[in-house]
């Protein structure tokens, strides 16, 4: 019969042996069980990206798309609306949107890729209500869009004022141009 | 212990000997399945959108997984495989269920019953029946409207979708005896008596597809599933050897 | 002022507080099992596996099911189709509920080979039997949940069968059913029941199980009580601490179980339309009975029973008292000897009929009844009942072996 040690050792290191290889198994097990929380088929299809049709949208038009269960606003800005946009620069809380939630060709003044369309989603980062649209041009109010729940107020491209509860401009979704009329939100796309 | 499982065994034996006495149908081949033959479920998938959609829906089944288990883009898929519409006019988006537009009210009327829909007939027929039953529609002038019978399911109340590819037969019969004292008519082989587009051969090949298609719409993961559990036994069978190396270990013991 | 000693720590913190270490050395570390046991004593813990897998494949499948009517044979689809994994996270499930049942028979019969029911083991039988019960009910109403052919008309059948109560046995079936036919209503019932209400009787009684187990201690393959011979530290001189000796053993025969369990999930989950019925592929369809509605196999040897008899009430009677007369085995058995080892060949010729008996009722109750198998089915029946009338008059004074004092 061999010593005690080479026993004990045999045993310690085949019961290491047998836990570490028995996590494993464990660990490869849990996979499946976690990964079906992801979003199913049915859940990616439902989320899947949206066409919208803006070939035939009026300067100052806005539409609404549904997409992920979100409103996604599409608005046609006229020359007076951009125009509003350098000017109301100082009032604002993020004026560059560094802190907002925005794709990388949408970080910049119009939060756009081509400043006569905006794309936005109509959700207030405040808590939530739907924002509604200010096309007028005021004295007090410079235009954009107005949350009537708490009175947070934002400009032309989206971005909140200064003063108002919410804490960020609205989002921007993924989006690109299909084509000069269809634009399709959900996709970063090329161009 | 030993002595007694060979008797419980030789008194259960006897009973394992009856059969199901079941009825005669024809035609009776079997069907052979390649799960790797992709190209065949491809062909499968366009005779089934093409014939058999407008009736029978595959619910449970999307387009996309279709495209991307067969291997097809899903632009080959959208151009090809998607015949319907959505409320707003739009085609069917790829990644939606195959459904159609068959309403069953007006289908109960004009057919008897509504025609299932069809994702998971493969389970429950077995694919031998379908790869008969698609081949063994007859000409049955008793038969107001339809027109034909189906020697796999008597009185059937499907009309014979595909008899410009298969042609009509009729069937040759033969006196058996019935299991009861008389004899009856049984169907032992066919004649065409109106050729189709396709020969033989032909018809029965894309019957092959589209039950090879209605095979993997029934469990399309059944791959994923063979290979998964490959890994998963062979996990096993190395922890199996560690496990029973440290059972004997600690046993040495037990004396 | 904290009772930890130095080796203690954290330990001593709890065990203050709760009885952590007791606990784990009355049941496990401490526990001193017989060292002979063999292959059938592996299915206790098998069993145990199964239950978790069952409660936690259960919980997901939970989280993506729709109990209802017009939505539950789709969501099942969904869950095989659209879930990640969601396929193999049903298969697990439906080939889990088949295992249980070949698992507990085994671990049954185990009882019957060596006396396990027999005095002072009588009350771990008795719960073992309403866990039994408890998993027949728990596996029923499981099987409505696909919402199949299968399912709707399996259903309807047994929950008919007890119309055949006297007087109240319309009114039973209607408030059982919650509506005049098996529909929505009853569906959602038994969904709560089956997620909810049953596994948590399950649970307790399969505590009480174990706690009544370890209060006697177990019984061996030779039937001995191993506690009459004990060394001078109180330790039977045949017991082996469960833990390590039998976590180890158990993990092989888990290993083992779960080689048997892979194949038949990854690569024959229908098993032939045993597991998984080909009807159940169909939707549930009121208007239209299947050609040949069958219980699942695990079901089949009582509903052979049930059919032998050709009155319903008598025949429902006859499958009733098939259950009961196993909870009243411990008393039907007079004699003193445990172990098959020592026990008398009219015991073994006995328990060879109820085996062939059982498993031929159990074939005969999957198949459409003819003449002939009806006929067989009575005999079988007799068989099975034979068994229990049979020993309760050989036991009483069996000629046996020489039983030992210590283990073989």
């Amino acid at each position: 019969m061999s010593s005690d040690d080479t026993d004990s050792n045999r045993r310690r290191f085949l019961t290491a042996a047998t836990l570490v290889v028995g996590a494993v198994g464990t660990v490869a097990v849990a996979v499946p069980f976690l990964s079906s929380w992801s979003p199913s088929a049915r859940a990616r299809t439902a989320g899947a990206p949206v066409q919208a049709d803006i070939s035939k949208l009026e300067p100052g038009q806005l539409i609404i798309v549904k997409w992920r269960g979100k409103p996604v606003w599409v608005v046609r800005r006229d020359e007076a609306a951009l125009a509003t946009l350098p000017e109301v620069t100082g009032q604002l809380r993020d004026p560059d949107s560094a802190s907002s939630n925005q794709p990388v060709y949408a970080t910049n003044e119009y939060r756009t890729r081509k400043p006569e369309y905006l794309i936005m989603e109509g959700i207030c980062t405040h808590l939530g209500c739907s924002p509604t649209y200010q096309p007028e041009i005021t004295a007090d109010f410079q235009g954009g869009f107005f949350c009537p729940c708490h009175g947070s107020k934002f400009d032309f491209a989206g971005r909140v004022y200064q003063g108002v509860p919410a804490p960020l401009n609205l989002p921007v979704p993924p989006h690109y141009y299909i084509s000069d009329g269809v634009i399709l939100i959900g996709e970063d796309g090329v161009a | 212990m030993g002595k007694i499982l060979i008797i419980v065994a030789a008194l259960i034996a006897p009973t394992l000997g009856w059969a199901a006495g079941g009825g005669v149908t024809f035609p009776n081949d079997k069907i052979e399945i390649d799960w790797d033959d992709k190209a065949a479920m491809q062909r499968g998938a366009r005779t089934y959108v093409n014939y058999c959609m407008s009736c029978h829906s595959a619910e449970y089944s999307r387009y996309n997984r279709v495209g991307a288990d067969l291997g097809i883009s899903d632009d080959l898929v959208r151009d090809n495989l998607i015949f319907t519409s959505d409320i707003h006019g739009d085609k069917t988006k790829v990644g939606e269920l195959m459904e159609n537009t068959m309403q069953t009210a007006y289908a109960e009327e004009a057919f008897g019953v509504a025609p299932p829909d069809l994702s998971l007939i493969a389970r429950s027929r077995g694919v031998d029946w379908l790869y008969n039953y698609l081949r063994g529609f007859y000409v049955d002038e008793s038969r107001t409207g339809l027109g034909v019978n189906n020697g796999v399911f008597a009185n059937v109340g499907m009309p014979h979708v595909l008899a410009e590819l298969q042609g009509l037969q009729v069937p040759k019969y033969r006196s058996e005896p019935d299991g009861h004292g008389g004899e009856h008519d049984v169907i032992v082989g066919f004649e065409t008596i109106k050729p189709g587009s396709m020969s033989k051969s032909e018809y029965d090949n894309t019957i092959h597809d589209l039950v090879a298609f209605l095979d993997y719409v029934a469990e399309p993961y059944k791959q994923t599933r063979r290979n998964v559990g490959t890994g998963v036994i062979i996990f096993l069978f190395g922890f199996l050897i560690l496990a029973y190396m440290l059972k004997k270990e600690y046993w040495k013991d037990v004396h | 002022m904290s009772e930890d000693n130095n080796s203690k720590g954290l330990l001593g913190w709890i065990d203050a507080r709760f009885p952590l270490t007791k606990m784990y050395e009355e049941h496990l570390g401490k526990y001193y099992a017989p060292k002979n046991f063999n292959f059938w004593y592996f299915f206790g813990s098998l069993a145990l596996l199964v239950l978790v897998l069952q409660i936690v494949t259960g919980i997901f499948l939970t989280m993506h099911y729709k109990p209802d009517g017009d939505l539950a044979f789709k969501s099942v689809e969904h869950i095989m189709r659209d879930v990640d994994w969601g396929w193999l996270i049903r298969y697990l499930h439906s080939t889990g509920a088949s295992a249980f049942f070949i698992v507990v028979y085994l671990h049954m019969f185990r009882a019957l080979l060596y006396g396990s029911y027999q005095k002072p083991r009588e009350l771990i039988w008795l719960f073992g039997m309403f866990i039994f019960l408890a998993l027949m009910a728990e596996a029923f109403m499981g099987y409505l949940l696909p919402w199949g052919q299968m399912s709707y008309w399996g259903a309807q059948v047994i929950i008919s069968l007890f119309g055949a109560v006297p007087i109240v046995g319309d009114e039973l079936t209607l408030w059982i059913r919650g509506d005049f036919v098996v529909s929505d209503a009853t569906l959602n019932r038994f969904f709560a029941l089956h997620v909810v209400a049953v596994p948590i009787v399950l649970l307790m009684l399969v505590v009480m199980h174990i706690i009544a187990l370890h209060e006697v201690g177990s019984n061996n393959p030779d039937g001995i009580d191993i506690k009459k011979t004990k060394d001078a530290n109180g330790v039977p001189l045949d017991g082996i601490a469960f833990h390590p000796y039998y976590s180890v053993k158990d993990l092989v025969g888990v290993v083992v179980f779960l080689i048997l369990f892979s194949v038949v999930v990854f690569f024959m989950p229908e098993m032939g339309g045993y597991f998984l019925e080909h009807a159940n592929f169909v939707p549930a369809n009121q208007f239209k009975t299947p050609e040949h509605i069958a219980p699942v196999w695990y079901f089949t040897p009582f509903y052979a029973i049930l059919r032998a008899v050709p009155d319903k009430l008598l025949g429902v009677i006859a499958m009733f008292s098939a259950i009961v007369v196993l909870f009243l085995l411990p008393w039907f058995d007079r004699g003193k000897v445990r172990s098959i080892r020592y026990r008398s060949t009219s015991f073994k010729w006995l328990l060879a009929m109820l085996v062939v008996s059982f498993v031929g009722l159990g074939y005969l109750g999957a198949l459409p009844a003819t003449g002939t198998r009806t006929l067989f089915a009575q005999i079988f029946s007799v068989g099975y009942f034979g068994f229990f009338v049979g020993l309760w008059f050989i036991s009483k004074n069996e000629v046996t072996k020489p039983v030992p004092e210590r283990v073989r």
